[in-house]
């Protein structure tokens, strides 16, 4: 039901595009989120049968779509909330539901899809839906911020179409045409490795832009920082594990050939730098949101570290990318009342913030324990298991590095986090202060708790879900 | 005869890295445009003529007139300074550019591959780098774009090598081809040639920590 979802998305986000009217819009994107969950349980149903040639509803893509619906919920109240707050004119507002329904069904059909080339479509839409959430204050500030977020998704999106043409030079070779994921997985052994290598290194390039890594992090986290949070909440969760999916189905390819070990040092460079840069600008950075964001690069490179290390790190690099996208939404959303309370984001300009908001502050007590991956966050739990992959593949000082530099983070963390939570703020005018509505938090807490549920007593369907995704691994 | 104008094609990198002018990276992408061309009207003999077509139409209007008389649109309506305000010495970018040319075509002799044309393969290369090498040593935000052009033409190239076999995938690049170019150059008429008069790199740093 792929095209049909596709087909209704579209018309939905057509009328919210042109639709002036609030009721309405509530409508409208009720409508979308009842569609998503229908077509998220239809996909499931129909696990693993190819759908007009191009789609399959596979194990990893099955996980993420899940997680995107779940997400997709509070991610449209809280954009009610925030529209409702800002009166800002309502052609913005149309433009903003209708940019958040295009990149949620965007990247729900990139999740799913078998094509290489169709992956790279449905990626590039939703650069263009997400650079209209980030513009949309329309100020120089978040002009800048989309200028640069579009310049460099557009040079990595040429640099994965570059990868795809080296493969399909190799694929050629064979006698082949067809792209498809699941033909390529059949035919790995027979690719030539020297088209093979450029293949990756570009398509690995180009995809680290979405996914937050070394080298093409930077236009992700000015991004985050300047869209609205409850868009910020989908562009360092949801919009990182497309990176994460495009990268993920092309290992999946090149390690069944000779170049398994290359390509893990690879990813294993790339995954240790972003935690090292993360760890430098956590120290410096004074932004909340942006240190938040910072933190999403952090866990991408935990991620990939554990799939770099294999073993029980595919099966804890799966779970960890979908924990992660919770927890960082739950965190982004609450960001927003946190500025609509001091109308800062600088550390500089908060505090006391269980003074303000009771129920806002323990969000945020909470987010920041599964941040940090402190028991009982279901974080803890893969990355444990990442680290004892690392143990076991014998990478001893890389673990030691790694450790420490997570140890640096969490204090930096917690640095900024108490300072937010119980130091009084400097000059701070208590007089003209929003009272939050403790409901409003109540999605951030159902969010965490999910954390804990699925990372200590995970559904056995998710486990044989996981386990299914990481079977064509060796 | 493809060979000879991916020659030139590779040539007039070589003159952008010491140009000058804005006007003359116009009319390089505007000459470029014409290259890819009379490549694709040669090369694509094999896919079907509706295809050719709209290929051929991408490369001689939009590539080669519709792209460049934007940007001179876009200079004179944003009172752009014509210099190209490079941060580095012509000479070195001479050098630069040479070095990459240089480079892709040693990569290139190590293929061992017989249905490739090598030339190809060194035009498209060093198109690609060549462009981010702009996009790096140039002060303009204007001219960061007219570095993605190249990257782009780059990539329009390799996708003509495997293009008889594949037009799927050579249309997917012309359809990337124009929505970014269009995007970009939108946004960058629409918005940044308002609000910041220069056009300088320099205004776009205050998202920084």
């Amino acid at each position: 039901m792929t095209i049909p979802y596709l087909i209704g998305a579209f018309i939905l986000c057509v009328l919210l595009f042109f639709n002036r009217n609030k009721r309405m819009s509530y409508f409208l994107t009720s409508l979308f989120l009842a569609f998503q969950w229908i077509f998220t349980i239809h996909e499931y149903i129909h696990l693993n049968t190819v759908e007009y040639g191009y789609f399959l509803p596979d194990a990893v893509g099955i996980l993420l779509l899940i997680t995107i619906s779940i997400i997709a919920v509070p991610a449209i109240y809280h954009s009610h909330v925030f529209l409702s707050k800002n009166q800002d004119n309502p052609r913005n507002s149309a433009l903003y539901l209708s940019s958040m329904v295009v990149l949620i069904f965007a990247l729900s059909l990139a999740y799913l899809s078998n094509h290489i080339a169709v992956t790279w479509v449905f990626v590039e839409m939703t650069t263009l839906s997400a650079s209209a959430l980030i513009y949309h204050r329309r100020n120089v500030r978040t002009l800048e911020g989309t200028w640069k977020y579009i310049f460099v998704c557009s040079i990595s999106i040429t640099f994965v179409f570059i990868g795809i043409l080296f493969l399909s030079i190799a694929v050629q070779e064979v006698g082949d045409t067809n792209l498809t994921f699941t033909s390529l997985m059949k035919r790995a052994a027979e690719l030539d490795v020297f088209w093979l290598r450029l293949a990756f290194i570009f398509i690995f390039t180009g995809y680290t832009a979405k996914i937050g890594l070394v080298p093409m992090y930077t236009a992700g986290i000015d991004a985050k920082d300047k869209a609205p949070s409850p868009a910020g909440a989908l562009l360092s969760s949801v919009l990182m594990n497309v990176g994460f999916i495009g990268i993920f189905r092309f290992y999946e390819i090149v390690a069944q050939t000779k170049l398994h070990a290359w390509t893990n040092n690879i990813i294993m460079v790339s995954a240790v730098l972003s935690i090292f840069i993360a760890t430098v600008y956590m120290i410096k950075v004074k932004n909340i949101k942006r240190m938040f964001a910072y933190s999403s690069i952090e866990h991408m490179g935990i991620v990939m570290l554990g799939l770099a290390a294999g073993g029980i790190g595919y099966y804890a690099a799966i779970l960890h990318i979908v924990l992660h996208a919770f927890v960082k939404s739950s965190l982004f959303f609450q960001m927003g009342q946190i500025y609509r309370i001091y109308k800062s984001k600088s550390v500089y300009d908060v505090g006391n913030y269980f003074k303000y908001n009771l129920t806002g502050a323990l969000v945020v007590m909470l987010g920041f324990i599964s941040a940090t991956a402190m028991p009982p966050s279901g974080l803890f739990v893969s990355e444990f298991l990442i680290f004892r992959s690392l143990f076991e593949a014998h990478y001893f000082l890389i673990l030691i590095f790694v450790l420490l530099l997570l140890t640096i983070i969490i204090w930096a963390f917690g640095k900024n986090i108490f300072k937010l939570l119980f130091t009084p703020a400097v000059d701070f005018n208590e007089d003209d202060l929003e009272r939050i509505k403790p409901f409003e938090s109540y999605s951030q807490f159902a969010l965490l708790g999910l954390v804990v549920y699925l990372g200590l007593n995970p559904p056995l369907q998710m486990v044989e879900l996981i386990q299914e995704a990481v079977k064509n691994l060796p | 005869m493809t060979n000879v104008l991916l020659i030139v094609f590779s040539m007039s990198l070589l003159y952008l890295s010491i140009a000058n002018r804005l006007s003359s990276y116009v009319k390089i992408l505007a000459l470029q445009g014409f290259l890819l061309f009379g490549v694709s009207f040669i090369e694509l003999d094999e896919i079907d003529p509706i295809n050719l077509v709209f290929i051929l139409l991408e490369t001689i209007v939009f590539k080669a007139i519709a792209v460049p008389m934007f940007l001179s649109y876009v200079i004179k309506h944003n009172g752009i300074t014509r210099e190209a305000e490079p941060y580095v010495p012509n000479f070195i970018s001479l050098i630069v550019v040479t070095t990459i040319i240089i480079a892709t075509f040693l990569l290139s002799n190590t293929i061992q591959d017989e249905q490739l044309n090598k030339v190809y393969f060194v035009a498209a290369l060093s198109s690609l780098f060549t462009g981010l090498y702009i996009i790096s040593t140039r002060k303009k935000i204007l001219t960061h774009a007219m570095g993605f052009l190249v990257i782009e033409n780059g990539v329009f190239i390799l996708s003509l090598a495997v293009g008889n076999e594949m037009p799927l995938l050579i249309n997917t690049g012309i359809l990337l081809d124009l929505f970014i170019t269009v995007l970009l150059l939108g946004i960058f008429i629409n918005k940044i040639g308002d609000v910041l008069k220069d056009g300088d790199v320099n205004q776009l740093r205050n998202l920084k920590d």
